[in-house]
């Protein structure tokens, strides 16, 4: 940390937001930078795309990275790094929904097991329990057979499976804040459970989660591509980034940037997220010590 | 469940026993784990059944569609025989109690599209993707431990480093690793064979794909104890004997350090062998991947649903394989159960 950062931390103590954003680690700030463009991908894809996603060009097939086509294009002459960003609304898409299925089942499971009278939590809790006993792949799996391959089945595939896990975490966090001091304060000040739960328990049991929504959305942007990269998710004519590398895994030996780029930019984004969700939850702990 | 109220009537009579005999304790925790171990396996078993039975679409249709190559609609008259031969004309119950029976003598079904038993299917397929999954655990182990043992607790800059690493290592996806390490080392340098098979060669990348998220997971957590331990007042007091820092290092820290590496490696063997899926397709490398993924995609249900139940079975053996060697291994745990 330079000294100028450490000047401001002391003279804007008043002011926490002001001294939060000065002293963001530089890694944060790129990859904020990271999402930034792939948000501006998946909302106007047009603005940076260099060529059409789908307009076929025999003449320069699988030709390497160059000026022309940054990254090199594939066998019927599509300009890749288009491609990838034209792609990234859907992968993008999938993630985020992934993510909201598996917060709106986690939180319901995981506030249930929490919360309610010991004769539905305990019940709730073991099949939590049981549910963890299946790798998150496998669970997904489980989905996709059951629904077949499509955009929509992966999404809630892969929500579905990474549902236990969040349940469990936002069980933890609601039993912690459940049994603090300023719950019990309010029931002795004759507080019902609802506005017990709606005024001090919900937010505080949320705080946390701001995080792991972030980190989620990247690691389900993981899982899913994986799914589509298996096959059994979007299928190749479309630039999701999955479909991207199932389409390029038969070029593989000649052409190496159908494989590179669109996995690098899956891991770009699952990086970025991942460190923009730590450091909200290392912020977020930090406020409530 | 029959399991827990056994488990219920057994605690007060054990306790008992447990204040005057301190092996007794540690039979009492054991039989409890054990107890809990064949609930979520039960547990399991019952999910994927109920996910077998409410599937939408007719099992016969699919089975009759799988076999002959086509998708259509079939009569009555096509399903019955089917129906029949499988019993899904019974009662859900009924279903249920011979789906238990016969899991409990190893038959785990037999196989929609391949028409032959799960069981022999998957143990053909075994040996090459439990190969894959156990040397890709020992290497993460082999790359996390020294690792650790150099960058943690060595002043904020060497440790943040060594945490950055780790966090990047555990994020990249496992299918990006195996692409990339195929490019450089098989394509590229022709150092190992392009086209998959089970000999060592084909062996290396496949486990250094899967061994390096892993070892990311680890060193995180082994770090954090390492950190923590560096604090504890025994650790001062063995440097105030005159023993060296190395020596405290590798001695005392690294023990505690190593627990909850040794948690993590239960929890990470289930996923390793669902990981090994998406690495033996990248590598095309038979086993039980290529199996479950082409069972996926032909919804051949009965053939998932083996291995499913296998792969619970073993992270729930597993794991209470290892909670017993801790009882054994850690005094501080024996009171609790």
């Amino acid at each position: 940390m330079s000294e100028v950062a450490k000047d401001v931390r002391s003279s804007s103590s008043s002011n926490p937001l002001l001294t939060a954003i000065v002293t963001v680690p530089s890694s944060i700030v790129l990859s904020a930078l990271v999402v930034l463009f792939f948000l501006i991908a998946a909302i106007v894809p047009s603005v940076l795309s260099t060529h059409s996603a789908f307009d076929t060009d025999l003449l320069s097939s699988l030709t390497p990275p160059a000026a022309d086509h940054w990254l090199g294009t594939d066998e019927i002459g599509r300009d890749l790094y288009s491609r990838i960003v034209w792609g990234t609304r859907g992968s993008l898409l999938i993630g985020l929904g992934a993510m909201a299925v598996a917060l709106a089942g986690a939180t319901v499971l995981g506030f249930t097991a929490a919360l309610a009278p010991r004769w539905v939590a305990e019940p709730v809790n073991r099949i939590l329990e049981i549910l963890l006993a299946f790798p998150t792949l496998l669970l997904a799996l489980l989905f996709v057979a059951l629904l077949g391959p499509s955009a929509t089945s992966l999404l809630i595939s892969v929500g579905l499976g990474t549902t236990p896990g969040y349940a469990r975490l936002i069980r933890a966090q609601t039993l912690k804040v459940k049994q603090s001091g300023y719950v019990e304060a309010a029931r002795a000040l004759g507080h019902s459970w609802q506005t017990v739960f709606i005024q001090h328990i919900a937010p505080n049991a949320f705080r946390p989660l701001v995080g792991l929504v972030a980190l989620g959305i990247g690691q389900s942007v993981v899982w899913a591509s994986g799914l589509s990269f298996l096959g059994l998710g979007v299928a190749p004519p479309s630039p999701e980034w999955g479909a991207l590398l199932e389409a390029g895994k038969a070029n593989i030996t000649v052409a190496w940037w159908l494989e590179i780029f669109p996995g690098l930019a899956i891991v770009l984004v699952a990086l970025s997220f991942t460190q923009i969700g730590q450091y909200i939850q290392d912020l977020a702990e930090g406020n409530t010590r | 469940m029959a399991v827990d109220s056994s488990i219920i009537e057994a605690v007060p009579i054990s306790r008992a026993i447990a204040q005057r005999h301190p092996a007794a304790n540690i039979l009492r925790t054991v039989l409890f784990r054990i107890g809990s171990a064949i609930f979520v396996l039960w547990g399991a078993v019952t999910i994927t059944f109920i996910v077998l039975t409410i599937l939408p679409g007719d099992r016969a249709t699919i089975l009759l569609n799988i076999t002959s190559g086509q998708t259509i609609a079939r009569t009555l008259e096509e399903l019955a025989p089917i129906n029949a031969m499988y019993g899904f004309d019974q009662p859900i119950l009924t279903q249920y109690i011979h789906y238990v029976g016969a899991l409990l003598q190893g038959d785990l079904g037999t196989s929609f599209e391949l028409q032959r038993s799960v069981a022999n299917i998957i143990g053909e397929q075994i040996a090459p993707t439990f190969t894959l999954a156990a040397s890709a655990l020992l290497l993460a182990w082999i790359f996390a431990v020294p690792w650790t043992l150099f960058t943690a607790g060595r002043g904020r800059r060497i440790g943040a480093f060594g945490s950055a690493t780790e966090t990047i290592m555990a994020g990249l996806p496992q299918y990006w690793i195996g692409i990339l390490l195929l490019i450089i080392f098989a394509i590229g340098l022709r150092w190992f064979p392009v086209i998959g098979g089970t000999s060592f060669m084909n062996t290396v990348l496949p486990t250094v794909t899967l061994a390096i998220p892993l070892a990311g997971f680890l060193g995180q957590s082994i770090r954090s104890e390492f950190d923590r331990t560096m604090r504890e007042p025994f650790v001062l007091s063995a440097r105030a004997r005159g023993m060296s820092g190395a020596g405290v290092r590798a001695r005392h820290v690294l023990r505690h350090a190593l627990i909850p590496g040794i948690t993590l490696s239960g929890w990470a063997i289930g996923h390793l062998l669902s990981g090994t899926v998406l690495v033996e397709t990248v590598f095309a490398r038979p086993g039980l991947g290529a199996i479950l993924v082409n069972a996926v995609s032909n919804k051949d249900f009965a053939l998932v649903s083996g291995c499913v139940i296998l792969n619970s079975f073993l992270y729930v053996v597993i794991n209470l394989v290892l909670d017993t060697i801790y009882l054994v291994v850690d005094p501080r745990l024996r009171g609790a159960a």
